[in-house]
């Protein structure tokens, strides 16, 4: 459908006004996805920021440009923010945009819920950041380790708005995935069952099944912070019996999923795009499918591999080590038959496609240091060391970040009627992807060479200070990247070359309605037979139901 | 590919595979995040328990009195609240208000129970939630099934206005099974946290 | 750092400042490495072939437009799904049997002293942001002294190997003790008591730190391991538990120090001073340096420490007293007599 046929420019009808109304009171599952987005990318750009300030702080040994209690706020923010208000809510921000058109529904089962989470996620952010106005933000890490929590060492109210915060935006996260369920589960377009939806729908199902089993425990556990710090309760008072050790095991309980929460949409994203610009059909579905559940429920029962270091019994260790191994069995499975879809294919490289194999790349590497870890005496070695750092860096760069982008760039087309430009997306990628292997790659070295995480210095003649330096260079080289994404969505909204209604020539049910979509999704909803209904359109003598 | 125009969600056919609506599986996937969060409070009480050095334990301090009387209020609440929905099913919205009016005073009767059991706590044993270790994880696990049990009350409450204004009707899905489904939830959670902490844990 | 008689018996050529896991100097670290190597050469193998055949899709099957015909679409296939589940599971097995091995052979139990198990027991008490030593068996003698910062231990030699067990508790918050070429590391769990032992042939000094974040001074909590011979640790243990030397010479120092507060933290044994909650004083002049690690135990840095703790470690819990010159030169000069 031509441009000319889509909706007229709202401004000029509803004034300024009526747009800034429109926007904080929708419950469309576009605009709210729209939303996710860009408040996520406002976080990246912050944490980013204070990703750079620790580097200029460990460019040199005992350097002095941040002090001690400066630079423990900032990791402790950095890791918070990423976590929380950019990597969750930009990937629940995609999923709500696309999932509805993808499984042919008007929206997500529950609108109204679908705006409260976003305005949870972002008012949790604001209480999360309103506590540099107690003086500083909190310096306990991200993951918060009790007792440093207790009121006896975190005396100002900043821990307690970080709690807050987490807790308020956690049950934005938590609606959000009990609304993916119920949409992808009963709202899917007729002759679609199971077994045929396309494959980010069935990721974002079990990204989902895992934030219902995974945020409530963080949110007990955050509970459970707030009361011994404001009601003398004693949980983690370790002073006076509580346990350390519990909280550790009910974060990381929370904290392993997360990862995965992080991680399996990325997995959904690619596995769109590399079939599109292969142009093969994705290569066993079925045991992809059975693989995303597998990695699904074993990521609930490997949290301890956190906590090598903590002293558990040789039993748990096993177990934890051998539990964790076996993840890497369906993960593998996941990457040959991405191979498998490219194998024979015709590839096209254009922009989410180069970003889908930057994630290939860059995830098999991540993986593989992930298997280093996981066998538990290594660990013992490189747990809390700048190898962890460079591990976790790794896949949540490299496999989150580089899926998304691969997402982003593919679907921007749809969600705004216009093509990004192709330049700036190839220079964005080869400065991240080059940027981002010499910011994290050294951390894997100076952490076998003992260096320690979260120290705001270090001594020189470590054999550290070449490997930081290096770090740091590879952090400043990433910040233009991400600088140019801004600049290519911007600039592309405005000037990008129409994209029609499908730009890719791809097969999910998204591509058949215009781009943008019209409120309403699709003027019919559409009966399917397949998993790529476009492709049964396209080649009727062909379709895919014949093979499925 | 044929096409099926739909004039209206409602009228959505349901998923063919599943034989549920919409509603009824946000709600079991909300329940199922309950059973999460109250797993973790429970495996709370269960590590501290018999860890604690100074008194009162729950031996000392928990009666069986109360909490019994409160427990077969409750249970009856989730008889109450079945009779109310047969009763919107067979068109007698008079039963349904009874019955549906009678959930909500139980359920009122078991609050009722916790705040004076709790006063007793308080006054005669002396445990408050920063005394020790049991009543740090006694009153957090409680005090969150109350808090459940309560807002139960206000969705019911608001229901029974509803109801009065302009009439429920027995709809799959709909108000009236899910906040019952929530209510026999919390119902079987108290079965649980009842057994936990004032049977075994004594 | 200057380091007395043992520099000249370092016989491995590694310096103490190279804390690299791949230069191991105990059978701890050992294991690790060799369990390492083989890790290492799986998944660089996998990387290998793997990264060849993404290389290989990439290359041999682009096209840099299209020709608009598509290509034969595969849909899957189930032997090759199970050949490439089995293989990966292959491999997870032996990793699981090998990381099995290791970890029984790295992680053993702390046994009980026994009189002339050549074994030395320490309790290390993890504080912010200094290490805390209880010396508590050698060769099944009690020993019952304190020290701080600096681990002292005796090399084993091959067939005598004199182990050390470490009993590791927590005061605050948690820590985590990792000195890398003597081994892994292990947290310090407030409420928990966990054990990890060490053993060397190699004497000299060995350095590691902190690696569990435990607030403001997390990187300067360093961690300082003096391997020493036998006779060399005898002589150190003997001069340790004696209480504190008397000096009449600094009898002015004595009494300004016992005046002031120090006493409420700092503890010197033989004399009244019986702090719990700083470092042990009582043979401060046998540590070569000062606040954990951070700086070389010398008159000029003692007396900078004592002036403003603040500036040379900002945050850490040692106040400073705002002592006059005077005061302060004789406080020094105490300090310094209690060798």
């Amino acid at each position: 459908m031509a441009i000319a046929e889509q909706q007229p420019d709202a401004v000029a009808t509803l004034g300024w006004t009526g747009v800034l109304h429109e926007w904080t009171t929708t419950v469309d599952h576009k605009k709210i996805g729209i939303l996710y987005v860009l408040m996520s990318l406002v976080f990246l750009v912050v944490a980013g920021l204070e990703a750079i300030l620790m580097r200029c702080q460990l460019l040199v040994p005992r350097n002095d440009f941040l002090p001690p209690n400066t630079f423990n706020q900032l990791f402790t923010m950095h890791g918070t923010t990423m976590v929380f208000f950019v990597g969750m809510p930009i990937l629940i921000g995609v999923g709500n945009y696309l999932v509805p058109l993808m499984i042919g529904a008007r929206d997500m089962a529950f609108p109204r819920m679908n705006a409260l989470g976003f305005w949870a996620t972002l008012f949790g952010g604001i209480l999360v950041y309103s506590s540099y106005a107690t003086g500083g933000a909190p310096a306990i890490g991200w993951f918060a380790y009790a007792p440093l929590t207790e009121r006896t060492f975190a005396r100002s109210a900043a821990t307690d708005l970080w709690a807050l915060g987490l807790l308020v935006s956690g049950i934005g996260t938590l609606t959000s995935g009990i609304n993916f369920i119920a949409t992808i589960l009963g709202m899917r377009a007729p002759g679609m069952t199971l077994r045929k939806i396309p494959f980010f729908p069935w990721t974002m199902l079990w990204t989902s099944v895992q934030i219902v089993f995974a945020i409530p425990p963080l949110t007990a556990a955050l509970i459970m912070v707030l009361l011994d710090r404001n009601l003398g309760a004693h949980f983690f008072d370790t002073q006076n019996g509580g346990s350390a050790y519990l909280w550790q095991h009910l974060f990381w309980f929370f904290g392993h999923p997360e990862v995965y929460i992080l991680v399996l949409p990325a997995f959904g994203m690619v596995s769109e795009v590399i079939p599109v610009f292969s142009r093969k059909v994705l290569f066993g579905y079925e045991f992809m499918a059975a693989a995303t559940a597998a990695i699904a429920f074993i990521s609930m029962g490997v949290w301890a591999h956190h906590m090598f270091a903590v002293g558990m019994s040789k039993t748990l260790d096993l177990y934890f080590a051998a539990a964790s191994l076996l993840v890497s069995i369906p993960t593998g499975i996941k990457f040959f038959n991405w191979l498998a879809t490219m194998y024979g294919g015709k590839i096209r490289f254009a922009s989410p496609m180069l970003f889908a194999f930057g994630f290939l790349s860059m995830f098999l590497i991540g993986g593989l240091t992930g298997i280093m870890l996981a066998i538990a005496p290594f660990n013992f070695q490189l747990s809390d060391s700048y190898f962890v750092v460079g591990h976790f860096h790794w896949v949540l760069i490299g496999g989150t970040l580089f899926g998304l982008f691969s997402g982003l760039h593919y679907w921007y087309p749809k969600v705004t009627g216009r093509m990004l430009s192709e330049r700036l997306a190839q220079w964005q990628f080869w400065l991240l992807l080059i940027g981002f292997m010499l910011t994290f790659g050294p951390m894997h070295i100076s952490g076998v060479l003992g260096m320690p995480r979260r120290i705001y210095t270090y001594d020189a003649n470590r054999g550290w200070e070449f490997w930081n330096q290096i770090t740091t260079l590879g952090a400043l080289i990433q910040v233009p990247s991400y600088a140019l994404f801004v600049i290519n969505i911007t600039w592309s909204y405005f000037k990008g070359k129409p994209a029609g209604d499908d730009p890719w020539n791809a097969w999910t049910l998204e591509w058949a309605t215009t781009s943008p979509p019209p409120s309403y999704n699709f003027e019919e909803i559409p009966h399917v037979r397949s998993r790529r209904p476009l492709w049964d359109l396209k080649y009727p003598d062909d379709p895919d139901w014949k093979y499925e | 590919m044929t096409a099926t125009t739909l004039s209206s969600r409602q009228h959505a056919p349901e998923s063919e595979d599943i034989p549920l609506t919409v509603t009824q599986i946000g709600m079991i996937a909300f329940l199922a995040s309950e059973v999460a969060f109250f797993s973790t409070l429970i495996v709370a009480y269960l590590t501290f328990l018999g860890k604690d050095t100074i008194g009162p334990t729950p031996a000392e301090a928990l009666s069986l009195r109360v909490p019994l009387v409160s427990t077969v209020f409750l249970l009856s609440s989730s008889g109450a609240i079945y009779l109310a929905e047969r009763g919107l099913h067979s068109a007698r919205p008079g039963a349904f208000r009874k019955w549906w009016a009678l959930t909500i005073l139980l359920g009122a009767a078991f609050l009722a129970g916790t705040l004076y059991e709790w006063s007793e706590l308080i006054g005669v044993h002396r445990l408050t939630i920063s005394r020790n270790l049991f009543g740090t994880t006694f009153y957090t696990l409680v005090g969150f099934h109350a808090l459940h049990v309560t807002c139960g009350i206000i969705a019911m409450l608001v229901l029974l206005g509803l109801s009065w204004r302009c009439g429920l009707s027995a709809t799959k899905g709909g108000g009236v099974e899910l906040v019952s489904w929530y209510w026999h939830f919390v119902d079987a959670v108290w079965l649980v946290v009842f057994s936990v902490v004032y049977w075994w844990g004594r | 750092m200057a380091f007395p008689a043992q520099a000249a018996i370092l016989a491995d050529c590694v310096a103490p400042e190279n804390l690299s896991i791949f230069q191991p100097a105990s059978p701890a670290g050992e294991s690790i490495v060799s369990l390492s190597m083989l890790v290492l050469a799986i998944t660089g193998g996998i990387l290998v072939v793997v990264g060849s055949v993404l290389l290989y899709c990439v290359f041999r099957f682009r096209v840099s437009s299209s020709d608009g015909k598509e290509p034969p679409q595969v849909y899957g296939s189930v032997p090759i799904e199970v050949a490439w589940t089995a293989a990966p599971a292959m491999i997870v097995f032996i990793l699981v049997l090998v990381t099995t091995r290791t970890l029984w052979e790295v992680k053993i139990p702390e046994p009980q002293p026994a009189t002339g198990d050549n074994t030395l027991f320490v309790t290390v008490v993890g504080r912010q942001w200094w290490w805390e030593y209880r010396y508590d068996y050698y060769n099944g003698r009690q020993l019952g002294f304190t020290t701080a910062n600096e681990l002292h231990m005796p090399v084993s030699a091959a067939g005598e190997p004199r182990r050390v067990y470490l009993k590791l508790k927590s005061a605050d918050v948690c820590h985590s003790f990792w000195v890398p070429r003597l081994g892994g590391k292990t947290d310090l769990i407030p409420g928990r008591v966990n054990t990890m032992w060490l053993q060397t042939e190699t004497p000299g000094l060995y350095l590691g730190q902190c690696a569990e974040y435990c607030g403001t001074q997390h990187a300067n909590m360093l961690l300082n391991v003096i391997v020493e011979s036998p006779e060399d640790f005898d002589r150190w243990l003997e001069q340790e538990s004696a209480p504190a030397l008397v000096n009449e010479t600094v009898h002015r120092g004595r009494e300004t120090f016992f005046r002031l507060s120090c006493v409420n933290c700092h503890a010197i044994r033989g004399t009244s001073a019986r702090g719990t909650y700083a470092p042990d004083l009582t043979h401060l002049m046998s540590r070569q340096t000062l606040a954990s690690g951070q700086i070389p135990n010398t008159r000029d840095n003692l007396r900078k420490w004592i002036h403003d703790p603040q500036a040379i470690k900002p945050g850490n819990l040692m106040p400073a007293f705002g002592l006059a010159e005077r005061e302060l030169d004789d406080v020094l000069s105490y300090l310094e007599s209690l060798r």
